[in-house]
């Protein structure tokens, strides 16, 4: 592994001078023969990948008008510049929004438009080499897809779409990602992203029963593939055993016990995440997909509840609907399954905050803010709620209900610099299929923005805990808070602070 | 009639049809490749008229890039304002009678002129200036740029150093209008112009300038935020469902 260091935190954030190829070495492992002939992708590198490469790129362009439009419209203004948390950390100008898309893009106008085949030099088209595919590979892995450059575009170009339509590419000509394609073979093999087996997944959950039940003295459940339930929780693997993930898993059984709401996790759909989202394959994603809606029907739930995980609400709120049918409107006999099962009074999919703060508001939970005293709390938004998805009925949601929570569930609440949070927070570092280990030192440069911004309510206001409502950005900012000379444990879930906060035995 | 006046003539139909050929082909294109997933970037608006809402913000004001940078906002929302202006005052040379608010734009145009090649004198400075700006910039941008700089030049000096015959260049284009081509000033000036006009005419359809239509049909920005609410489903995704998976 690459030696791992983190930048300077500056008192004045702007952005760092270019320095060409500072992150050219950069490169996370390559999915073996196995990993990808699992999907259905060619096992490692075909002889004809650039023929192939770029049928697919046409292939694409068919099927995607973000990603035709996207490739045509950048007129090279500069506002993503420097706004992409890795060109923020490395310096390295192909982490600019703009330079990272133009590594397609230069293909693009080589073989899709008659000014790259005319005039290839002027326009900045070109071929595509083997040198030029394994830049692809490099920084296509250096993007989180967090749509923080999609932001500030003045034509919305979001270089996920970009991204996502590279790794699709690498794929298919048997490039793929280790981190990534692995999990996903384990989310087919076995349920979800960790590869807990289901009796695993039993004696966890009895574990957690029996310590909640000697921190708290109730009968607190944690049901799985419980038959008729109203709930079904679907919820991140991490939140089984990781720290501090888990702490949040008890916080939502905690609110359905007072609630009264019966509620089951599925061992056949034990994980949230989505990474097909991350490596752009619809068929991926949909096929992770199927499997709420399998086990929705299966276990007869009236509501399908989504746990704390970033690019899983992403997925759950944006695309469930269309890839599932999980939601509303469907007039065709797959959705209507589905709907005629669900309870159509609520939200579905519901994410966990906004159901918890439903709970709130009609008084339904028992807070002591004073639990959390300890405590001074900031919130950071994590990119896939704030900018690719809703909770609640206005725009915004995503913002202020969990934050609605924090404040209900604390006394000391403080809000980091303005232009690092809501839709313009600042990536954890980890997104978008790069936690892994190899990528260590960009996940570290990249979590510098929010590091800075968390460096400063720390010292100027005492903030010893980062509330989050995304496993990804749990468990990156575990690993990354030391580098920084921060302590691990300040990070940790919205509803571990509602576990905390709340009362089990006392009645409302 | 001279062969310059009927090179332009023949010049000036086959930018038109190029530009309109062009455009309609590429938006015919953006309009029938589909979106299959819900994708605006949030928070967005939840109904259609929101969206419509925020377009005209994108459009009028530059909103996104309001908020990414000042200085580019600046020079592009100036530049583009007096763009618009100076094609305004310039459509007195294409309708008889001049209608009153185009006789009471006239100085406006004028003005505009200037601030449209300061504008560009901003967005190009920021080629050289900023390192990451001129990281990315290619050949074509800078040409972009000096054609457009190019097109304002030409056209202050006709106002202010050379002037040229409006009226007869007036008839000239009534007369293409109404296929019945007319003899064009022979202007050096005036020649300059025109040609570097229809030259953006023509390359419209095939550059960077596809960024007009393209924020139209950008899914990020034209989608509503209702994806609980409304399913939306293409029909290559559609297709999928009758495979035999559920």
């Amino acid at each position: 592994m690459a030696d791992v260091t983190a930048p300077p935190l500056r008192p004045f954030p702007v952005a760092p001078p270019v320095v060409p190829d500072a992150m050219a070495a950069s490169k996370p492992y390559v999915a073996n023969e196995k990993m990808q002939e699992a999907l259905g992708f060619p096992g490692s590198l075909v002889d004809d990948w650039h023929d192939r490469a770029i049928a697919k790129m046409g292939e694409l362009l068919g099927n995607y008008r973000s990603l035709r439009v996207y490739l045509d419209a950048c007129v090279h203004c500069g506002a993503c510049s420097d706004k992409c948390h890795y060109y923020l950390g490395t310096g390295d100008p192909k982490n600019m929004p703009v330079a990272r898309q133009d590594l397609m893009r230069g293909v693009y106008r080589r073989h899709f438009t008659v000014a790259g085949k005319l005039f290839p030099k002027l326009v900045g088209a070109t071929d595509l080499t083997k040198d030029l595919l394994d830049d692809w590979y490099k920084y296509y892995n250096q993007c989180s897809e967090c749509r923080r450059c999609s932001v500030f575009c003045p034509y919305g170009i979001d270089t996920a779409e970009v991204t996502m339509a590279a790794k699709e590419i690498l794929d298919t000509v048997g490039y793929g990602q280790k981190y990534s394609n692995e999990i996903i073979g384990k989310v087919h093999r076995i349920g979800n992203n960790l590869g807990l087996p289901g009796p695993a997944l039993e004696d966890t959950l009895l574990g957690l029963e029996e310590d909640t039940k000697e921190e708290t003295g109730a009968d607190v459940k944690f049901p799985l593939d419980q038959k008729g339930a109203e709930v079904l929780l679907v919820t991140p693997s991490a939140d089984f055993f990781a720290e501090p993930h888990v702490e949040s898993l008890i916080g939502y059984a905690k609110v359905f016990h007072q609630a009264g709401i019966s509620w089951t996790l599925s061992s056949h759909a034990s994980e949230a995440g989505n990474f097909g989202l991350f490596i752009g394959n619809y068929e991926q994603m949909r096929t992770i997909a199927l499997r709420i809606r399998e086990a929705a029907l299966e276990l007869g739930v009236k509501r399908i509840v989504v746990g704390e995980c970033g690019h899983a609400w992403r997925v759950a709120y944006s695309f469930w609907n269309t890839l599932a049918g999980i939601g509303a409107g469907g007039d065709d006999p797959f959705a209507r399954q589905l709907q005629a099962q669900l309870d159509s009074r609520y939200r579905q999919p519901t994410h966990i905050c906004e159901l918890t703060w439903d709970l709130i508001e009609r008084g339904a939970l028992v807070l002591d803010a004073e639990a959390n005293d300890h405590r001074v709390v900031t919130f950071h938004d994590s990119c896939n709620v704030a900018r690719a998805s809703r909770m609640g009925d206005t725009p915004g949601g995503q913002f202020e209900i969990p934050r609605a929570i924090v404040r209900a569930v604390s006394n000391r609440y403080v809000e980091m610099r303005p232009g690092t949070t809501r839709e313009a927070t600042f990536c954890c570092g980890g997104g978008g299929g790069l936690l892994t280990d190899e990528l260590l030192d960009l996940r570290v440069k990249g979590a510098l923005p929010r590091m800075e911004s968390l460096r400063e309510v720390a010292d100027g206001h005492g903030v010893n805990f980062m509330a989050t409502i995304c496993a990804i950005c749990k468990a990156q900012f575990t690993k990354v808070l030391p580098y920084y000379g921060f302590d691990r444990s300040m990070v940790g879930g919205v509803h571990q602070l509602v576990s905390t906060a709340i009362r089990l035995g006392a009645k409302s | 009639m001279a062969a310059a006046s009927v090179l332009f003539a023949a010049l000036f139909y086959a930018a038109t049809a190029v530009l309109v050929v062009g455009l309609a082909l590429r938006i015919r294109l953006y309009a029938g490749t589909p979106a299959p997933l819900k994708i605006p970037t949030t928070p967005a608006p939840v109904t259609r008229g929101g969206v419509a809402l925020r377009l005209v913000r994108e459009v009028a004001f530059f909103e996104s890039l309001f908020k990414a940078s000042l200085w580019t906002w600046l020079f592009g929302w100036v530049f583009h304002a007096a763009l618009a202006l100076v094609l305004l005052r310039h459509l007195r040379y294409f309708v008889e009678p001049v209608p009153a608010v185009l006789a009471f734009v006239q100085p406006f145009g004028i003005l505009a002129g200037f601030a449209m090649a300061a504008g560009l004198a901003g967005l190009w400075a920021r080629r050289f200036l900023v390192d990451r700006v001129r990281y990315i910039s290619t050949p074509s941008d800078h040409l972009m740029l000096a054609l457009l700089l190019a097109i304002a030049g030409t056209g202050l000096a006709m106002k202010y150093l050379a002037g040229t015959d409006v009226v007869a260049v007036k008839s000239f284009f009534l007369g293409l209008m109404a296929l019945d081509p007319q003899p064009l000033p022979a202007d050096a000036l005036l020649y300059a112009h025109l040609g570097l006009v229809a030259a953006l005419m023509i390359v419209f359809p095939f550059s960077k300038l596809l960024h007009a239509p393209g924020l139209f049909f950008s899914p990020s920005r034209n989608q509503a935020d209702d994806p609980r609410e409304r399913r939306h489903l293409a029909p290559w995704a559609a297709r999928l469902e009758s495979d035999g998976k559920p």
